[in-house]
């Protein structure tokens, strides 16, 4: 016999549901506005879209016809393309070269703590976001217009593009840099910009590397349409064969393109996994 | 015993990360010969990029004011832009739902996985332009094209992120759903789906983000948007609109890209 006997309660007048639902009515009542929303979003980009639901009628014909086209491909052209796929890789090479050097001023002017007030800082992240925000095909639109056509205008914009990615996350690692060591260099009497060589470089240089390495994978991809809109590299041979309807030329091109582009995010991927 | 005087350097010199002098002298002399070989087989045209510099002057001169006076067309042609994104990104991500489970090595059978692993990889080697031509080609010119080329990029970048995912959730709650006798349809959305639908998420915002950069360049081979129209100011020599239209696109990029840091950081 217990001294304490419970207190008896009167069982809570609530329905305990029989089965078992995960959501309650409220969270899915906020799924379903969640989805409504998605669904008018899809529906209002689809329909002011202005689709020509006719083309799909035909679109397997058309698909099966340009593998008929495609097959065999004409491997006798591998030799010719060797020399453009080489100034692929030099654009892509080059033009991450180039960005390096202008992105290490710029992620100093756009990192917080190392900037040297507020209008060079909007300076910096001012041209962040305009490298950032442009793609490096209409980068290449905007150097061909300058330097004509050819691998140049290819290289400024692979750069033009990479500088804002670099510095961005260079940017970002200069803000989270050890503050001890900028101390202890400025104790010793340093000037700024031994502080920025001996303090912080050393800190940021693991993510400076990778960075390259990784933008540089992006960049030989990328430069392998930048021929498009003429700014040299394979997309020039790949955009005369598609003209041309050379499908059969086409199909080597892209194999092309895919060994270097499988080749050059493997090495990537060893370096950075290497490095961090 | 006498001390050496010489052994210790009188000045300081910060290390280098190459370990050893000897390789850093490697690395760059290196360097020094890439540039040489490649500088001297691109065949770089030093007249044409001397004559380059005034004109670069020139044509930024007439860039300068940015001539918004088109500005319906420069509408027309952004909304489309954002339209071709959202509608790419919302089939992509339907696409990408059974892409990433056929390739998460934990859920679907080897034969499967192989050929979904396979798929990813030469369908993400491919730049969304080359994939665009395919698509103009099937669907002939337009959004539609830009619209598929979107769509079939994203449910390959979507699909690998899902699949890696899945791969990484914890076992335990798929095991305990199976156990009590769920259906593999039942077993993914009770056990795999709560695990991985936050990251899920805000992947999916970011390539929302994505995708509105890349419906800005799809023009250029005619799958729709603004970069049909900034491409053709570019050829017509309409350099004042054309930095309106750069101009409005680096603003709405910037922007997608504030609401997507945004709206991922309030996920987590």
């Amino acid at each position: 016999m217990t001294a304490h006997q419970l207190p008896h309660r009167p069982a809570p007048m609530r329905d305990y549901p029989d089965r078992w639902e995960r959501y309650s009515a409220r969270e899915r009542l906020i799924q379903w506005f969640w989805l409504g929303g998605i669904a008018l979003a899809a529906a209002w980009s689809v329909s002011a879209l202005d689709i020509e639901w006719a083309f799909f009628a035909d679109a397997h014909e058309q698909a099966a016809d340009l593998i008929g086209r495609m097959w065999p491909p004409r491997w006798s052209y591998l030799p010719r393309i060797v020399q453009p796929l080489i100034e692929t890789l030099h654009i892509a090479t080059l033009g991450t070269m180039i960005a390096v050097v202008f992105a290490l001023p710029v992620a100093f002017l756009a990192a917080r703590n190392t900037t040297w007030n507020q209008g060079t800082w909007l300076l910096g992240r001012s041209i962040l976001v305009l490298s950032r925000s442009i793609n490096t095909v209409i980068w290449g639109l905007v150097f061909v217009a300058i330097f004509g056509p050819g691998p140049v205008a290819g290289i400024c914009a692979v750069a033009a593009r990479s500088i804002g990615f670099i510095a961005k996350l260079v940017a970002e690692a200069i803000e989270e840099v050890d503050a001890g060591q900028i101390e202890a260099v400025e104790a010793t009497g340093a000037r700024t910009l031994q502080v920025y060589g001996v303090a912080i470089l050393p800190q940021i240089l693991p993510v400076l590397i990778g960075t390259t390495i990784y933008r540089w994978d992006i960049n030989v991809r990328e430069s392998s349409v930048l021929g498009f809109v003429g700014a040299g590299g394979i997309g020039l041979l790949l955009y005369a064969s598609i003209n041309q309807f050379a499908w059969s030329q086409a199909i080597v091109i892209l194999i092309a393109i895919l060994g270097i582009v499988i080749i050059s995010e493997a090495i990537s991927a060893y370096v950075r996994a290497r490095i961090v | 015993m006498t001390m050496s005087a010489s052994a210790y350097p009188s000045a300081w010199r910060p290390p280098t990360i190459f370990g050893s002098p000897g390789r850093r002298f490697a690395f760059w002399a290196l360097f020094a010969a890439y540039l040489v070989w490649s500088l001297s087989t691109l065949n770089v045209d030093t007249a044409r990029i001397m004559a380059g510099l005034p004109r670069a002057w020139n044509i930024l001169v007439r860039m300068m004011p940015p001539d918004f006076g088109r500005w319906q067309l420069l509408l027309t042609g952004m909304v489309e832009s954002v339209q071709i994104a959202i509608a790419a990104t919302i089939v992509g991500a339907a696409l990408s739902i059974p892409l990433g489970i056929a390739a998460a090595a934990n859920l679907s059978p080897r034969p499967v996985y192989f050929a979904a692993r396979g798929f990813i990889v030469v369908g993400r080697t491919f730049h969304e332009v080359i994939i665009a031509i395919f698509f103009v080609k099937l669907f002939g010119f337009g959004p539609v094209a830009g619209l598929l080329t979107l769509a079939f990029s994203s449910a390959i970048f979507l699909g690998k992120m899902l699949a890696e995912d899945i791969e990484n959730m914890k076992p335990g709650p798929v095991e305990a759903i199976r156990a009590t006798g769920a259906s593999f349809g039942q077993t993914f959305v009770y056990a795999v789906v709560p695990q991985v639908l936050v990251k899920t998420l805000g992947v999916l915002i970011y390539r929302l983000d994505s995708n509105l950069r890349h419906s800005t360049v799809i023009g250029i081979v005619g799958a729709g948007g603004i970069g049909q129209t900034l491409s053709a100011s570019f050829s017509r020599y309409d350099f004042d609109f054309a930095s309106a239209i750069l101009l409005t696109i680096a603003a709405m990029v910037a922007l997608g890209e504030w609401f997507s840091d945004w709206a991922r950081r309030r996920l987590r």
